[in-house]
């Protein structure tokens, strides 16, 4: 069931989208060589909790660490480690949630490590862009797969591939909640969309194959032919004047400038 | 997030209710309230108590489901 959000709730989910963003947009700048995947999970945790928000993955079905850290490869979960230090033309996924009054906020971004190697930074571009194509689409009155259509439709054009075991969500008091948004099919299936839904667009495109595998940690995701991977996500509301994007970062780091 | 697929369960027709609703035994003998698919509703497949079917229960309410597949006997 698809829970429709009055004003004052989605207000508490963009308090917690605006922590999400402002942490993302802190945690871009710490994206240098040499530092560790755990240290930028110490850093978010921190962060969160100078903002005395509790964040949303911690725990979540016995995931150990608040942030996800998924470099090159990597699609999605990667898990931060000590042994594991960022390196000149790395690309990174950092993927956070927090929840805050009851009240769940969530997004991703994939920053560059250093100088990346142009086909990197197009991958990022496009799959950047793909979902603000999706974003456009969430209007009422459109259907739920044409937010999928479009992102599909824009990645594939371009040479990319659409990530199919992973896919957005409905988010507000809970970190996953109905619908589940696909990132590809064909158009006008699905619910109707409506003012007041709240949902967590989230994009996972590869340079090569769309096929991932699970390693034996249980959660990373990588790319089973081992190419780049890139991933972004706006918690975004639905309302009577088209979609509003609840974690959008102040800083406006965007691939549309590099 | 993962995407979850519904769970698929064979079961056997023990009634046919109104509005193209059906009651469906489970093989561990638990009893659901089934509907059937728009695909199958569009081609006129007709449904009887007895009739092997496939189930597709959704993760969040596994007392209800959709007959997906009539088995041919």
């Amino acid at each position: 069931m698809i829970i429709l959000r009055s004003r004052a709730e989605i207000e508490k989910i963009k308090t917690s989208c605006l922590i999400v963003a402002e942490i993302l947009d802190l945690l871009i700048e710490h994206v240098k060589p040499g530092i560790t995947t755990w240290e930028l999970n110490a850093i978010s945790e921190e962060l969160a909790s100078r903002k005395h928000a509790k964040p949303a993955f911690k725990g979540y079905q016995g995931y150990p660490f608040a942030l996800c850290t998924s470099i090159n490869e990597e699609v999605v979960h990667g898990m931060p480690s000590k042994h594991r230090r960022l390196k000149e033309g790395d690309i990174i996924s950092l993927d956070f949630g927090v929840v805050l009054d009851g009240y769940f906020g969530d997004g991703a971004v994939t920053a560059p490590v250093g100088e990346i190697a142009e086909e990197a930074a197009r991958l990022c571009s496009v799959t950047e862009q793909c979902l603000y194509e999706g974003i456009s689409r969430a209007v009422s009155g459109n259907r739920l797969s044409d937010i999928s259509h479009a992102i599909q439709d824009y990645v594939e054009k371009r040479g990319y591939s659409v990530v199919r075991e992973f896919v957005g969500h409905g988010i507000g008091q809970h970190l996953h909640e109905s619908p589940q948004i696909p990132n590809y099919g064909p158009p006008g299936k699905g619910v109707r969309l409506k003012p007041g839904m709240v949902l967590a667009v989230e994009p996972m495109i590869n340079a090569g194959e769309p096929d991932i595998e699970i390693l034996e940690d249980q959660w990373t995701a990588v790319t089973r032919d081992r190419k780049l991977s890139a991933h972004f996500e706006h918690t975004i509301a639905i309302t009577e004047d088209g979609p509003q994007i609840l974690t959008r970062r102040e800083t406006g780091f965007t691939y549309a400038n590099i | 997030m993962a995407k979850e697929e519904p769970i698929e369960v064979e079961g056997t027709v023990v009634e046919t209710l109104p509005n193209a609703m059906f009651r469906v035994e489970l093989p561990n003998g638990h009893r659901i309230l089934a509907h059937i698919s728009g695909k199958m509703r569009m081609h006129f497949i007709r449904i009887l108590p007895g009739d092997k079917v496939t189930v597709e229960l959704s993760p969040y309410d596994l007392t209800r489901g959709r007959i997906t597949y009539r088995s041919k006997s």
